[in-house]
């Protein structure tokens, strides 16, 4: 019920916006999203931590939507999930107050899709039905074309159709996969037809027996359709395009949550449906990843567009996210999520930030900017803490969870060392088995190359001499604009990046309590992977043996 | 005999009406001519209530039949169809898809005549009227349609086929009075008359290969003595010449030039009916011929190679149409969405893609034919997706067309409004014409098969019935085909929202007949319903596809242990090898 009303809330006000005059637009986004946001708090009050693993405040007897189909609209929410519909509910108010003095032409409509994109979002985490997860997930895409193709900058709408196009395609075969695990668990379901269910609970337990050959395709299917919403790296160029065009807060929700769509459902899908095949093939998904950081970083390092600067960021930092999540094990899981909602406060304010200077002196290009610590001191320092907080300064919530990511992935050479070398046809251990440590240093690298450009954006933005565009000198002096915004921060400006300060200050120094909570979920994942590994592995040339070991021990 | 005839109680409800519409037409006063369009109106209504309530249900084991209306069935097999319980749900979508695109064809022809005739310029000539024929013409095509839905028979499916489609060609003849129109009626008459021709002579090679023009009589013959070269040949020309009707590759080349010269409510009509006619056709073609072959080395099995648990292997394990035809389906439904889809992006006229995009739509419910009535789950049954798609394309397109229909510029020389061609003509819509709009922006998404909406709903079933026959890969081309259609249907469905009118644009005006504007806002309030409650039409969907597989020989198919019988897999299993004799 709670979470009905978490979906449904910003949907009500979506309506009323809508329909409502223009000048309460505004007002009415605020309105819902703050109650949203209250919802969520109470939400998490009521959540019972002691067993965090279970999915909480599903309806008993959830809504069938098609009977036929097999789908319902069954809802629940455990810690992980739990986490990301805050952050979630977080960004809207946040979202809201951003836009306030930026979105001047059809507002009524900006301010309702926003709500409609958060409704679709806070679906996606809370969804218990793949099919209903899958419309949400896809129905994200529309809300976020129309707020990048109407108030986009110039090369908006190529923006917006790519990004359209190259997430909806990847997760349609997503869909295929996903149904092909259904199906296999209709078929193994006592191999009568009883009907199809597309419970998430129900096809974990059933997608496991696949064989390595169905699981390898699954994870294929899958990974087509989330690598490309993560993004990962050679499937990561929609991202730059769409962050760079995309209005402020657009980006914000763009690196905020909709990234996280991707690393959830890999969280919630891949990782228990398909466990030998990513096992099998956790190497090669985690030299992706590697590519990506180090890739994604050097192309930071030559940007002159700030904003393109932090989207390649991104692509950079969730590389970290998606090799933790990888790594198999406790430390890389925990780390993995924790990093989704660090990257998601840290990120999310560096576009705030950026928007704010955007939206005083109409430009990105560092070229045109810099030494705005002299005219802007209030903001120049959010600018720098917060890209200290990117950067994984300790003491801060970045170098937790990056830490973390690190740290699993160099344990992690039980699961790496013999999938890797056991899909290239070499028996496993014939070769020493610590690859952990290799990933883990050469990822380390891309903790520095990010460093170096994140401080030579800080260098050239904050410090130096003060540069601005000519064109707005002009402007500055003869202060005709009534609707201008003074030199510095507003009030309201601060007012947002307090909170987002405020929890990254939190999550890295004591960020014990969520750890702990998402403890609970992550062993539940990690326990088939222990299994599998105290399980007599076997080399894919005998995947039959294989299959029915596993069919012997049963699902816990 | 009455209760024979209880059968078609349906199209003789719509002949009576085509019959009045006939008289009413040529009327001198103008109430009564335009009572035409409501009489036809009410024949459908009627015939879509006669169509789901009084029609007899044929899973019976002897019921009236088509084929041998007026003579006594001669043997038992004669008496059953195979796809019993397709013909009311067939008929009530027809019926229903039909109301709408008759709301659309308001003041379609005669036009200008009335208009000068109204302005006391001209008197009625009944020579140059066309309101008659038209309405005519139109419930002759429904009839059409209905009748192929409950043929049985091959000559009766070839009679009931060219009823469909010979009345289509003479309205896009008249459907303007641009010589385009003519153009396209040519074109689409010729290339009607190949198509026809092409399966007319595959129904004489099935003739000549199992000696009966009987559906039923056909089926039995395929599983006692398999399928002899001569039949496949009639069944693989049959399909070809059916390709026609669906718009399918390789007989799509008349799709885009006959949509985009005929007036846009009938290239909408044109978009279904014909389209409708195809599949069902196809649809009784493929389930005389039977899914229940063993299965070739492509799909599931090659992925079930060694390491399958054996349950699944047997699921799975090749109950499919035989391969030869299974693979000319593929490599149709692949190329035919492929190209659909391909073109479709390159064009910048509306109605052209809409055109390329009906092919491409054809191409996905072909995947429906492949993957068959396995299953006895909607999610399973390919024939139950097919159906269920049908109606949801028909709903959605009918919106679409009628939005293009609702709109015109201003007029050309020859007094004729203009149509909306480009894609900059329906800038700014959703500004100008709400309602107009925003049914536009829903049919197309749904189109797009965008979830929640129908047209997603209509695919889903196609993606899982297809993968649970084993069809992995084609449902990864369907996925990819879809994606490829995203981008332009969210050029279509985005323009009307995203986009302003150019400063210098001409300003497109609702055209004065409020009933197209109804359709388009029905269509889309419909495709809204369905997204939300369409449950009970997939189930009725899922009763239609009830396929009964051959009623003699597999009569002891039902057993209560589920082991089927010795002779019945001594015919299954020869069957393959019988066709290369």
């Amino acid at each position: 019920m709670l979470l009905t009303a978490l979906i449904l809330m910003p949907l009500l006000f979506a309506g009323i916006v809508a329909f409502a005059p223009a000048r309460n637009a505004r007002g009415m986004a605020l309105l819902g999203t703050t109650l949203a946001l209250a919802l969520g708090a109470f939400v998490c009050s009521q959540f019972d931590w002691g067993y965090a693993d279970k999915h909480q405040f599903g309806a008993a007897e959830p809504f069938v939507w098609f009977p036929a189909l097999g789908l319902n609209l069954s809802l629940g929410v455990d810690s992980v999930a739990l986490m990301l519909v805050l952050l979630t509910v977080l960004l809207g108010p946040i979202c809201v107050l951003c836009s306030w003095t930026a979105i001047t032409q059809r507002v009524r409509t900006y301010y309702s899709w926003l709500l409609v994109l958060q409704a679709a979002m806070t679906g996606v985490f809370c969804a218990r039905d793949v099919i209903f997860f899958y419309i949400c997930f896809e129905f994200t895409l529309i809300p976020m074309f129309i707020l990048i193709s109407l108030y986009g900058s110039t090369n908006r709408r190529k923006a917006a159709i790519k990004f359209f196009l190259f997430t909806f395609t990847g997760s349609v075969i997503a869909l295929a996969g996903l149904i092909y695990v259904a199906w296999y668990a209709t078929t193994t379901s006592g191999g009568r037809f009883q009907g199809w269910t597309f419970d998430i609970g129900a096809l974990e337990s059933a997608a496991r027996t696949m064989s390595l050959r169905q699981q390898s395709i699954v994870l294929l299917a899958l990974m087509a359709g989330f690598a490309v919403k993560v993004p990962l790296f050679p499937v990561h160029t929609w991202l730059p395009l769409a962050h760079t065009e995309a209005p402020t807060a657009g980006s914000v929700i763009l690196a905020g949550v909709l990234l996280k769509l991707g690393t959830y459902a890999l969280y919630r899908f891949v990782l228990p449906f398909v466990p030998e095949a990513v096992v099998e093939y956790a190497p090669f998904i985690g030299v992706l990843c590697i590519i990506g950081i180090l890739y994604g970083g050097l192309i930071c390092w030559v940007q002159t567009d700030v904003k393109k600067l932090v989207a390649y960021s991104s692509v950079a930092h969730l590389g970290f996210c998606v090799l933790g999540l990888f790594a198999l094990n406790n430390t890389g899981i925990t780390g993995s999520i924790l990093y989704m909602i660090n990257h998601g406060l840290s990120t999310g304010a560096l576009f705030l930030l950026i928007g704010m200077v955007y939206e005083r002196y109409h430009t990105r290009s560092m070229k045109e900017l810099g030494g705005l610590a002299s005219k802007m001191p209030v903001w120049a320092t959010f600018m720098v803490f917060f890209t200290m907080a990117s950067v994984g300064l300790p003491g801060l919530n970045g170098f937790v969870s990056e830490f973390l990511c690190l740290l699993g992935a160099f344990q992690a050479s039980s699961a790496w060392g013999s999938g890797l070398w056991g899909s290239l046809g070499l028996q496993p251990g014939a070769t020493p088995g610590d690859y952990g440590p290799w990933f883990a240093a050469v990822a380390g690298v891309g903790m520095i190359v990010a460093a170096m450009y994140l401080l030579y954006m800080v260098g050239r933005m904050v410090w130096g001499p003060l540069v601005e565009p000519r064109s707005h000198a002009h402007h500055a002096h003869g202060a005709e604009d009534p609707n201008a915004l003074p030199r510095d921060l507003t009030p309201r400006e601060i007012g947002l990046l307090i909170p987002i300060a405020a929890l990254c200050i939190g999550l890295g120094i004591y960020p014990k309590p969520v750890l702990d909570a998402l403890q609970p979920p992550v062993s539940r994942t990690i326990a088939h992977y222990e299994q599998l590994r105290n399980s007599p592995r076997l080399t894919p040339t005998a995947p039959a043996e294989h299959a029915s070991a596993q069919d012997g021990e049963g699902a816990p | 005999m009455s209760g024979r005839l209880a059968f078609v109680n349906p199209e003789i409800a719509l002949f009576a009406g085509t019959c009045v519409v006939m008289v009413l037409g040529l009327s001198r006063t103008f109430r009564t001519r335009k009572a035409s369009a409501w009489v036809a109106g009410a024949a459908i209504v009627v015939a879509g209530f006669l169509a789901w309530f009084s029609t007899p249900s044929l899973s019976e084991a002897v019921c009236p039949i088509t084929g041998h209306l007026f003579s006594e069935p001669v043997t038992a097999s004669q008496g059953q169809m195979l796809l019993p319980e397709m013909v009311p749900f067939a008929k009530t979508m027809i019926a229903a898809v039909g109301l709408m695109l008759l709301l659309a064809m308001a003041g379609t022809v005669d036009r200008a005549d009335e208009e000068r005739i109204a302005a006391g310029r001209a008197t009625f000539d009944p020579l140059r009227s066309n309101r008659a024929e038209f309405y005519a013409f139109f419930l002759f095509s429904l009839t059409g349609l209905m009748l192929t839905a409950s043929a049985d028979d091959l000559i009766w499916l070839f009679l009931a086929l060219e009823l469909t489609s010979l009345p289509t060609y003479i309205m896009v003849a008249i459907s303007t009075s641009r010589n385009r129109s003519r153009e396209a009626a040519v074109k689409y008459f010729f290339l009607g008359a190949l198509g026809a021709a092409v399966f007319l002579y595959g129904f004489t090679l099935i003739y000549g290969g199992t000696g009966s023009t009987n559906l039923n009589e056909i089926a039995s013959s395929f599983r006692e003595h398999g399928i002899s070269t001569l039949a496949m040949a009639g069944v693989l020309m049959s399909l070809l010449g059916l390709a026609f009707k669906i718009a399918a590759v390789p007989m799509h080349y008349y799709t885009p030039d006959v949509y985009e010269g005929a007036a846009p409510q009938v290239s909408g009509f044109l978009a279904f009916v014909p389209k409708a006619a195809g599949f069902i056709a196809i649809l009784l073609l493929t389930a005389a011929v039977g899914w229940e072959y063993a299965g070739g080395a492509v799909g599931v099995n090659s992925l079930m190679a060694s390491d399958a648990p054996e349950a699944l292997r047997q699921v799975a394990g090749g109950k499919q149409l035989p391969e030869v035809l299974r693979l000319t389906l593929w490599v149709m439904a692949a190329l035919t969405m492929t190209v659909g889809n391909v073109l479709a992006v390159l064009q910048t006229s509306v109605k052209r893609i809409l055109a390329y995009s009906s092919i491409a739509h054809s191409g996905y419910m072909l995947v429906g034919v492949i993957a068959g009535p396995v299953g006895d789950t909607f999610t399973r049954n390919g024939v139950a997706a097919v159906l269920f798609y049908l109606l949801a394309y028909g709903v959605t397109s009918a919106g679409t067309f009628a939005v293009l229909a609702a709109l015109e510029r201003s007029r050309d020389r020859s007094g004729e409004p203009g149509e909306v061609e480009h894609l900059h003509d329906i800038r700014g819509l959703c500004a100008s014409h709400p309602a107009l709009g925003w049914a536009f922006v829903i049919c197309n998404l749904s189109l797009l098969g965008l979830p929640p909406l129908l047209g997603f709903f209509g695919k889903l079933p196609l993606f899982t019935a297809g993968i649970a026959a084993g069809e992995i890969p084609l449902v990864v081309i369907l996925g990819v085909n879809s994606a490829i259609g995203a981008y332009y249907y969210l050029r279509l469905a985005f323009t009307p929202f995203l986009e302003k009118p150019e400063d210098d644009a001409e300003p497109v005006a609702a055209a004065p007949f409020r009933s197209r504007a109804v359709a388009a806002v029905a269509s889309a309030a419909v495709v809204l319903a369905l997204s939300a409650f369409g449950g009970r039409a997939m189930v009725m969907s899922l009763n239609a596809a009830k396929y009964r597989p051959s009623p003699l020989p597999l009569e002891v198919k039902h057993d209560v242990n589920g082991e089927p019988a010795a002779h019945d897999v001594a015919g299954v299993e020869r069957a393959p090898d019988d066709f290369h004799e």
